[in-house]
């Protein structure tokens, strides 16, 4: 679905230069769910603008089919000023598809996800939990075949954050969507993927990559597995630490 | 959060006790000024001051009466009023204006801003003699004045609001594919409003001293023109009734643009 051959990329700032990533290649197959872990500030936000188009590789190629990406940020970024449902829409509005057709879809999907009795209510008025499903379903509104997701859970409290990693694979699966996952956090990382792939300190490659297909596909047999535990010393030591 | 019914009592005597609070401020805040207003006509009739130079409450009420009954109460008013509120709105909606040009074109933002930080660094009264010349002595001049002192402030500020737009939101929109009218009028404005309400207050002030200061230089009418003409003739009564209106006056403005920031951001 979205191959990276050997891209390099490099920020150009007045104080110098960073290469963020060099020589890196991944790729994803459509329905997968493939995680990317890395130490911090390794360049795994660049490889997800990368992957969104949002900048264009400085070396190697990306090759993707013409599925539309969509980027769920490191924070919700929901905006205030809207309801739940005035913000789900927002893609649409944007994409010119805010023909009744599209709008009922994003609204069907979002009682679907339990959303229902909060269409009307603004953002502030929901726990962290609650924005991060809006947030996605914001994201699988707008069309979205790929779903780039970049630590989405990270500024959640430890509870709320095993619960939305759960609602969110369990949504993700059952709208049969591809996604590329970003994260420092090696036990979410196989609690919710088909596939890890280990990234090096910066400039960022991949050092190694390992199927998971232990469990019976959900996060919390994943975690209660007898192979969480040898995996997890895997890439602990792979990441070097 | 709409049924009082479900309150628990303490919940009610937390309520109640905010508000005997809510009343003491409004009650201390009225009982001051009737202070000061008694206070100043006490110490007027003791002739401890001398209500000649100071002029006194009752003085100042006569004084109104006068200007009412030959019918310049209001006309005065007025001037001064429409002076300001022109002043006022031409400044926000030029600084509006002129703010989200700058926001699009990054390169334009480059290019002014030593010109308006210059500008905004000018005392701008220093500009009266050719503004008269321009303008003649009429009110134009005084609007123009009013729009100068105003509107820099006015630029500057909408457009801090709008670079000061979170960048996570703006990353989002980026990744929706929205165009650059489309971040801002869906993202850039409706998050800047709060920002507007902040520049709405600031321009206020600015535009009274706008209109004054322009008043002082070119006057034949106004609230301005009442004190500089009162002060010339020593008729302290008049400068200090001028003066007093032009507080109810600054007051009320203040308060309309605080009830719709009030009704506006919530
Ligand atoms: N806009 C930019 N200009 C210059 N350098 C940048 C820019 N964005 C990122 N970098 C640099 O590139 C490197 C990789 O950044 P990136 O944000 O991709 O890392 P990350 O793995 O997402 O980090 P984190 O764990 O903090 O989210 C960092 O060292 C950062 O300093
Ligand atoms: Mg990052």
């Amino acid at each position: 679905m979205i191959k990276f051959c050997s891209v390099d990329y490099t920020y150009h700032t007045l104080s110098g230069e960073t290469t963020a990533i060099k020589g890196l290649d991944l790729s994803i197959v459509r329905g997968q769910f493939l995680s990317v872990i890395g130490p911090s500030g390794c360049g795994k936000t660049t490889i997800l603008s990368l992957a969104a188009g949002l900048i264009a590789p400085t070396g190697g190629r990306i090759e993707r089919t013409d599925a539309r990406c969509g980027y769920m940020l490191q924070r919700d970024a929901l905006f205030p000023w809207r309801t739940v449902e005035g913000n789900i829409c927002l893609p649409l509005e944007i994409n010119g598809g805010a023909g009744p057709d599209a709008k009922a879809r994003a609204l069907a999907l979002a009682e679907k996800y339990g959303l229902k009795d909060f269409l009307k209510k603004k953002p502030a008025e929901l726990s962290g939990g609650m924005r991060q499903r809006v947030a996605l379903i914001r994201t699988l509104a707008a069309g979205a075949e790929l779903l780039l997701l970049d630590e989405p859970f990270s500024a959640l409290d430890y509870q709320t954050r095993l619960e939305v990693c759960d609602d969110v694979q369990s949504i993700i699966k059952s709208e049969k969507k591809t996604a590329l996952l970003v994260t420092h956090d090696i036990s979410e990382a196989i609690a919710l993927s088909d596939k890890v792939a280990v990234l090096s300190a910066r400039p960022a490659r991949v050092v190694a990559e390992h199927d998971v297909d232990f469990g019976d596909g959900t996060p919390k047999s994943r975690r209660s597995s007898p192979s969480f535990a040898p995996l997890f010393e895997k890439l602990r030591a792979e990441l070097g630490l | 959060m709409k049924n009082a019914k479900t309150y628990s009592p303490e919940h009610m005597r937390y309520l109640k006790g905010v508000k005997r609070k809510k009343i003491l401020v409004w009650t201390a805040r009225a009982g001051l000024l009737a202070a000061l207003i008694g206070l100043w006509e006490l110490f007027a009739r003791l002739e401890v001051i001398d209500p000649f130079v100071t002029s006194s409450p009752s003085r100042v009420i006569a004084t109104l009466g006068e200007l009412y009954a030959t019918g310049n109460l209001f006309y005065h008013i007025g001037v001064t009023l429409m002076e300001t509120v022109t002043g006022f709105a031409a400044a926000v909606i030029v600084g509006y204006a002129v703010a989200v040009a700058l926001w699009m074109s990054e390169g334009a933002r480059k290019i002014f801003e030593p010109y308006i930080v210059v500008l905004n660094a000018l005392p701008k009264i220093a500009l009266g003699p050719l503004i008269i010349i321009w303008m003649g002595t009429g009110y134009t001049a005084i609007i123009f004045m009013t729009v100068i002192i105003a509107l820099i402030v006015c630029i500057m500020n909408t457009l801090t609001g709008f670079l000061q737009v979170d960048a996570t939101m703006l990353t989002l929109m980026r990744a929706l594919g929205a165009n650059k009218r489309q971040t801002l009028t869906k993202l850039v404005i409706p998050a800047s409003l709060p920002q507007l309400m902040n520049t709405l207050k600031v321009a206020v002030g600015l535009a009274w001293i706008g209109s004054v200061m322009g008043e002082y230089i070119v006057s034949r009418a106004g609230l301005g023109y009442l004190i500089v003409y009162g002060g010339q003739v020593f008729r302290l009564d008049l400068v200090m009734t001028a003066t007093m209106i032009l507080c109810a006056l600054a007051g009320a403005m203040y308060a309309l643009v605080a009830l719709a920031e009030r009704l506006l951001v919530k």
